[in-house]
């Protein structure tokens, strides 16, 4: 087929006009190919599943959960603090209430807040990097377009918020807004704005010097516009990437913040929180540590699972060494 | 080459001094009263007023970055009035324990780390392949203080009095007493000065202090302690490296030269560890040196998991104890020790790849 239209393309201009036709009905958009190639990967596949019931959980957290998850159940229920999970199906006399993921130290039930914890941990996830994803693009834009001293400025900042051990910066800004969930997402979007702005940086720099851009600015098109409407579009493929996996490391840290008690602050039912103010029973109640850490590591492992999936599948490289 | 060495050194110039000037802004910045915080609660009006005349805290605050970057460089970083100590001595008692854990983690991490991305690499797809990578995929996604409880619980409760019993906190025994090595080779030197400190560092690393000194037996107990921690730190620097020695494998053994090198007869084995390996092993330079931050971070949660008295540990307690002089100098010393690091992974880089000295 593509022997055939290199000849008519050759010969004469109506039969060029065919070929061009032809061409255009094979046409496959750039997002078309790369879900297809998305969808074909085990591990993509996994991750999004994981994701997609995460999301479920998180979504009808109240109709799944069978008690509230900061409901004390002292004078309830017969339960004892950190009573270890009592499932009905592996023998666990039907006389009592089942908690599968057992009772904490406040006496409530562990598998409710586990469920209601997924909404936080996704929340800080999404937003903390969506945040740090605009700043990061702005910044990074800027520097890459214009360049010069400008460049120069915004990536030496850029720069020394990366010399520092990322989760120590955290804890340092935190510090200073004061512990708590919103100041603990402020924090890890700061902390992650720099990759983000590098990632940008590098793209506009490749795509600042193609023709269509050229084309663009002698068709007298602002730099405003050229920036955000012809070369931000072009460079969002490894920005996605990196948000997916940045997504997975945000979720990390706040767990770590709040394990610190510098996150999410109790009662919240965050992940995190509820290791750290466990970890001291890891030996008397071990079920308290072990199924928040499960329930992080799920989350994270979806996230890293997409991401690893879509750099593959958005990869050009990648995709013509499939092709091949 | 040299030039290339000057330039990278004094390009790092402009970090470090946003190192400084972002550690200070912290410092100036965290809430409450500096004056208070450092000499506590009952401190009266005058006395404040007295210590904040004699920092410098009433003048601009131009001025106070200025007296701020003289005593860093003069080396003075100031006295902890919680520990009534100077911050350097406390440098010397902590930073052994979070050196020695970082570098035996990077050691498991590193050694384990590169045979399973070469093995996953030369048997491509196959279940070992996907198996490690699986394991990598978890390992990644770990928590570091879900790793280490979980090590913990598994190590010294579930497996008691069965030999694979380890200790889940301290660094050594109790009732073990190690006697520094300078003093029991009878050297006298001075309490304080220069060379005190460095000979107190060194024994305070307890793995070589208890070779230094002939003691297996703190050697034994000291490397027990340590596998835990090592293990929670360095699980994840594990994982990382096994996919990307795999990936770079990879990518390498498509190459011709590696063709050419099986074409003319060499064993598989040698084309994999003497041709192919040491290509592939450039990128992972830059993944292990930067590495060694994230032991940092780690340190602090691993740190206080397993009750070590390191860095980490003592950096977070002074977070919340708004101790501003142990804040301000171990986050410069830490950012420092990063900007360091960059520069040797940037030179090691040019040294071991012809291509980068050449451009």
């Amino acid at each position: 087929m593509t022997s055939l239209i290199e000849k008519n393309a050759n010969s004469s201009p109506v039969v060029q006009l065919e070929a061009e036709s032809l061409r255009s009905t094979e046409s496959v958009t750039l997002w078309k190919t790369a879900m297809r190639r998305l969808f074909k990967r085990k591990s993509a596949l996994v991750g999004m599943g994981i994701l997609g019931f995460l999301l479920f959980i998180a979504v009808f957290a109240p109709l799944i959960a069978p008690y509230d998850p900061i409901q004390v159940l002292i004078g309830i229920e017969p339960v004892k603090v950190r009573q270890p999970p009592c499932i009905h199906l592996f023998g666990c006399p039907e006389v009592l209430p089942q908690h599968i993921m057992g009772i904490d130290g406040n006496v409530r039930d562990q598998y409710s807040r586990i469920l209601f914890g997924a909404r936080l941990s996704l929340m800080v996830g999404i937003v903390s990097v969506s945040f740090a994803i605009v700043i990061g693009t702005i910044l990074g834009s800027i520097a890459g377009y214009l360049g010069g001293p400008i460049d120069n400025v915004i990536m030496r900042i850029m720069d020394v918020l990366l010399a520092f051990p990322s989760l120590l910066l955290a804890i340092a800004i935190v510090s200073i807004l004061g512990p708590g969930l919103i100041n603990a997402l402020i924090a890890i979007a700061i902390v992650s704005i720099p990759a983000y702005a590098r990632v940008v940086r590098s793209t506009v720099l490749t795509v600042r010097e193609m023709e269509f851009v050229e084309a663009s600015r002698s068709l007298g098109g602002g730099t405003f516009y050229i920036l955000f409407g012809r070369i931000l579009p072009n460079s969002l493929t490894p920005l996605i990437v990196q948000g997916t996996l940045g997504i997975a490391t945000a979720i990390l840290d706040a767990a770590a913040l709040s394990f610190l008690g510098l996150g999410a602050q109790p009662p919240m039912p965050e992940w995190g929180t509820m290791l750290g103010s466990e970890r001291n029973q890891v030996f008397t109640a071990p079920h308290l540590v072990f199924f928040p850490g499960l329930a992080i590591m799920l989350t994270v492992l979806g996230f890293n699972l997409l991401g690893d999936g879509m750099r593959d599948a958005l990869d050009p490289r990648l995709a013509m060494r499939g092709a091949e | 080459m040299f030039t290339f060495i000057i330039r990278r050194v004094l390009s790092s110039f402009p970090a470090l001094f946003g190192i400084l000037f972002v550690t200070f802004a912290i410092g100036r910045l965290l809430p409450g009263d500096p004056c208070r915080a450092i000499l506590g609660e009952k401190a009266t009006d005058a006395v404040c007023d007295d210590f904040i005349h004699r920092h410098g805290l009433d003048r601009p605050i131009m001025v106070q970055f200025g007296i701020y970057i003289k005593e860093i460089a003069s080396g003075d970083l100031g006295t902890s009035i919680r520990f009534s100590k100077p911050v350097t001595e406390i440098l010397v008692e902590r930073l052994p324990t979070t050196l020695e854990l970082s570098l035996i983690a990077m050691a498991f991490s590193v050694l384990l780390g590169i045979p399973l991305g070469i093995i996953s690499a030369v048997k491509h797809n196959s279940s070992v392949d996907v198996g490690t990578m699986m394991i990598a995929n978890v390992g990644v996604s770990m928590p570091v203080f879900w790793l280490g409880l979980m090590l913990a619980y598994l190590f010294a409760l579930v497996l008691k009095d069965t030999p694979f019993q380890l200790p889940p906190s301290g660094r050594l025994s109790p009732g073990m007493i190690v006697p520094a090595f300078y003093e029991v080779w009878g050297w006298e030197v001075a309490g304080t000065g220069m060379l005190h400190s460095m000979l107190e560092f060194i024994s305070r690393l307890n793995l070589i202090n208890s070779i230094l000194i002939w003691r297996w037996d703190i050697f034994k107990d000291a490397v027990r302690h340590m596998i835990l921690p090592a293990i929670a730190v360095g699980t994840i620097p594990l994982a990382i490296i096994a996919r990307m020695t795999r990936s770079s494998m990879l990518d390498v053994l498509g190459q011709d030269y590696v063709c050419t090198a099986r074409a003319k007869g060499l064993k598989r084995t040698s084309v994999v560890l003497k041709h192919a390996l040491r290509n592939a092993l450039l990128p992972l330079v830059t993944i292990i040196g930067l590495s060694l931050g994230a032991f940092l971070g780690g340190a602090v949660l691993t740190e206080t998991i397993f009750g070590l008295s390191g860095v980490g540990r003592i950096l977070f307690e002074s977070i919340t104890a708004r101790d501003y002089v142990i804040v301000q100098s171990f986050t410069v010393v830490i950012a420092i020790f990063f900007v360091i690091l960059n520069l040797i992974v940037d030179i090691s880089y040019v040294y071991l790849d012809p291509r980068v000295r050449l451009d």
